[in-house]
């Protein structure tokens, strides 16, 4: 008890200034083990420490509580004390004790989860987010936890904000995977399909030795997002998708390659039929809602194809070339698409015809001005940002090192600018 | 577009007139009566087969009769060409094609037309004696290490092979003689021969490779020769389904062919699949430059004054007539053994050339004039016109309440617009993966570097 004491003393003094804190970081880093050996009787100590001066210590004695199993009763306690603290804790510090911070979180969403009350999770933890991150550019380990808090409490709009963003530096691949196959979700939830795409684009595509699970449930959504955003899916993964991936991944998700196929075909009642009874299997995986919105796209598919071939059609028409039941199913469609803006028409319903109509944009109004010199703008910063990180490499001991050694394989010209000393 | 003679002058001043006539034009004022030197063989009417044989010599001859009567479905047809195949084959040495023949005609044409097996075994005893001969013959020559004499015998085996209808060994004896050819006569003798087999046992690839051989010899060849050479390439693209070279090697084929091919093609052929093939693959300007205005072709197509028909009215937009003369002749065409099962595919490239030629010109159709002009209903012709709006060989759009083609124009400003906008939003989401991948790497090798350090 005297060595808690003591430490309490030392964190209360050594609190105040940055050189400080480093000197307290060291004596607590000796501490630590004499704090997990006493996590039990830790908690009243707590009261003593103010979490937003002494964020450090504070955080310390927070990771050897909680280390422990959790259990039900404890839960709703540690969540609360938590909750505060990471609300007033100081950024600086706890950045450097980062991987307690992240257990510390980790045992926060776990407690919230037993409670099962995800909601309460969602703030603290993009609090959490914001602080321990370095930049805006930044992906902690942090990030998938917050989104699998927002899916589960449903709230999709928040996890948007953090979606938005955009990533740069990772930490950990693991994190980056489950970042990016959350992030899709979530955009399916709200139907950015766009977005969604991207992200589980970046998880298949990532670099990784091994195929893991992540990455395979990743290519079953992106196959029915690609069908339901595109109409169609790309046959092979891009050439700088993993090797591992590009053997794998197809044959790991083969009835969804099936489902592609019988959706290119256009027979929409062979796709109808795959769909009952492959049933089950979609279930197990949780895509049903994707394989039942799958189905009602390839719909809208055919009739935008109409719109290139046709002035008016009539709505029998309609009906009988996307194979619908009758003009008035037909007539609901067009009129959700024209709502959706999916199609440009007029639907005229004294003849029961519909007339197609060109693209109204004229590109000639000052917003569409303005967001193309934005477009302009973001476009030369992201060029400057690959210049730069292009010359960061070139400058690496490390790659230059490899490249030295990799000097015999290729033309000389190749690697001229490589310096001699580096010829290994 | 200079020739100044008559006969082309009267066909000009034919297509000036048609053109200020309406659309859909009888045919009857088109089809002038020019001095035919041969009676049309590939004509609407019903085949006649003694004809048609007539125009053939050797083992194709034989062929084709047994084809005919395979798909033909007029029996009287039917066994007369069987019965002119048997007087034919009695002529030769091919037991094997006899008793085939024999069997198709099963009885029909009465006792003299039977199997008539003692004049197979004589055939075949002969054959052996000869055979005999021939192996001594070369075997001593070849111990006697006499190039020209090798080479004879070899083709002497060919020879002896093909009128057996033995085809692989004869293809293989006459490539034999290739290592003792010592002129470029003899070259192209043994190219000639290969190409022949080839033909008739449907190797096209060993046809063009001997055609570029024998065109590649040193020495010039002479005109009869190298008309034949160009049939050869030309049925070799035809099978391949090359239509475009078919047709390009068909329309350089001289005057000078004459009969001189009949072991393989007539000139009724060169025109006919000439004519179509170009019809189905060349564009406006090259149907006028190389067939409507070219000289020599113009011989070819005087025998088949249908084909000449047809390709003058599709060039003077009289589609209707154009289109009947292909119906017409389609019934006898599906009975050559070489452009039979090119006919559709061929056909449906016309008409899709003809629709698109008609709408070309126009802002806006109308679709019920159209129909009338192409002889078919609307709901048909919208159909059609909707496969080729998709296929984008038509830029247009259907008005199916009015039933009205709108010629349709892109915006190219607006287009480049949207192609910006997307260039730079895929521009964006590459590099942004780019980056990040990146990262990911170095991240990755750092981890390994460190490990190793």
């Amino acid at each position: 008890m005297n060595s808690v004491e003591g430490l309490l003393t030392q964190i209360r003094g050594l609190s105040s200034t940055a050189s400080d804190v480093l000197s307290l970081q060291n004596v607590l880093k000796q501490a630590d083990e004499s704090l997990h050996a006493e996590s039990t009787r830790l908690l009243p100590f707590l009261d003593q420490l103010d979490p937003s001066k002494h964020s450090l210590g504070y955080l310390y004695f927070l990771e050897a509580c909680t280390a422990g199993p959790v259990t039900t009763e404890s839960a709703s306690s540690f969540v609360l004390i938590i909750a505060r603290f990471i609300s007033s804790c100081v950024a600086e510090q706890i950045r450097l004790a980062p991987d307690k911070f992240i257990s510390v979180c980790k045992r926060f969403k776990d407690q919230v989860l037993l409670l099962e009350e995800p909601l309460r999770g969602v703030a603290p933890m993009l609090t959490a987010v914001r602080k321990l991150q370095s930049s805006t550019e930044h992906l902690t380990t942090l990030h998938p936890e917050f989104l699998l808090l927002c899916l589960l409490a449903k709230c999709y709009k928040t996890g948007l904000s953090i979606l938005e963003e955009d990533i740069f530096e990772v930490d950990q691949p693991r994190d980056l995977y489950l970042y990016c196959y959350y992030g899709g979700m979530i955009c399916i939830g709200q139907k950015c399909f766009r977005k969604a795409l991207e992200l589980l684009h970046n998880v298949v595509t990532a670099p990784m030795s091994t195929i893991n699970a992540i990455a395979v449930e990743a290519y079953k959504k992106y196959i029915l997002v690609s069908l339901i955003h595109h109409g169609q899916l790309s046959t092979s993964l891009p050439k700088y998708a993993s090797g591992v991936a590009q053997r794998n991944l197809k044959s790991l998700c083969l009835s969804y390659m099936e489902l592609a196929n019988s959706y290119n075909n256009g027979k929409i009642a062979d796709l109808e039929t795959y769909v009952q009874a492959n049933m089950e299997k979609f279930g197990s995986d949780n895509n049903l809602g994707l394989v039942k919105q799958v189905v009602s796209s390839i719909y809208k598919r055919n009739i935008q194809r109409l719109t290139q071939t046709y002035l008016t059609l009539s709505l029998q028409d309609i009906a009988n070339t996307v194979q619908l039941n009758s003009p008035k199913e037909a007539e609901m469609h067009v009129l959700q698409m024209i709502q959706d803006g999916e199609i440009y028409a007029t639907i005229n319903q004294k003849d029961g015809m519909v007339r197609f109509v060109e693209d109204p944009e004229l590109y000639k109004t000052c917003e569409m001005i303005e967001h193309i010199d934005l477009s302009i703008q973001r476009l030369m910063t992201l060029s400057n940002k690959l210049t730069v990180m292009d010359e960061l490499i070139s400058c690496d001991p490390l790659y230059l090192g490899k490249a030295g050694r990799e000097r015999q394989r290729f033309d000389f010209d190749d690697f001229d600018s490589v310096p001699q000393r580096f010829n290994i | 577009m200079d020739g100044e003679d008559d006969a082309p002058k009267s066909l000009m001043e034919e297509m000036y007139a048609n053109g200020i006539e309406g659309v859909d034009d009888a045919p009857s004022s088109s089809t002038s009566t020019t001095i035919l030197k041969n009676r049309p063989i590939i004509s609407g009417e019903q085949l006649d087969i003694e004809a048609y044989a007539a125009l053939y010599s050797g083992r194709t001859k034989i062929v084709r009769l047994i084809f005919l009567a395979d798909h033909c479905d007029n029996s009287g047809m039917q066994l007369e060409a069987l019965r002119m195949a048997y007087d034919e084959l009695k002529k030769g040495e091919n037991t094997q094609l006899f008793r085939e023949v024999v069997q198709k005609i099963d009885g029909r044409l009465g006792p003299n037309y039977s199997m008539d097996a003692t004049w197979c075994a004589m055939v075949d005893r002969k054959a052996d004696q000869r055979k005999d001969k021939l192996e001594s013959e070369l075997n001593a020559y070849r111990t006697n290490l006499i190039k020209e004499s090798i080479r004879m015998g070899y083709n002497d085996f060919g020879d002896f092979y093909y009128a057996h209808g033995a085809l692989g060994d004869a293809f293989k004896s006459y490539v034999r003689t290739r290592d003792y050819c010592t002129t470029s006569k003899h070259i192209i003798q043994m190219c000639l021969s290969a190409i022949l087999v080839s033909i008739e046992m449907g190797q096209f690839a060993h046809v063009t490779s001997y055609v570029s051989k024998a065109e590649q010899t040193p020495e010039a060849l002479d005109p009869p020769t190298i008309a034949k050479l160009r049939c050869a390439a030309g049925l070799a693209h035809l099978e391949a389904k090359k239509y475009k070279l078919a047709a390009r090697k068909f329309l350089e084929v001289g005057p000078e062919l004459g009969n001189s091919y009949s072991e393989v093609i007539a000139p009724q052929d060169v025109a006919t699949y000439g004519g179509l093939c170009a019809l189905a693959s060349f564009d406006r300007t090259e149907l006028k430059n190389k067939v409507i205005d070219n000289i020599n072709f113009r011989n070819f197509l005087e025998l088949v004054p249908e084909v000449r028909e047809l390709i003058n009215d599709f060039y003077s937009s009289h589609y209707a007539s154009c289109l009947e003369y292909l119906g017409n002749l389609k019934s006898n065409l599906m009975l050559d053994i070489h452009i039979h099962d090119h006919v559709e595919t061929l056909y449906d490239q016309i008409r899709s050339k003809a629709l698109i030629q008609y709408t070309h010109p126009f802002v806006s159709v109308d679709m019920r004039m159209m129909a009338d002009a192409f002889k078919t209903s609307v709901a048909g012709l919208e159909k059609e016109l909707e496969s080729l709006i998709t296929d984008n060989q038509i830029q247009a759009r259907i008005d199916s309440h009015n039933k009205i083609l709108y010629a349709r124009h892109a915006d190219q400003r607006n287009a480049t617009f949207q192609r910006v906008l997307q260039t730079g939003n895929e521009f964006d989401w590459d590099v942004r993966a780019m980056l990040l991948r990146a990262n990911l790497l170095k991240h990755e090798y750092n981890l390994r570097a460190s490990r190793k350090i």
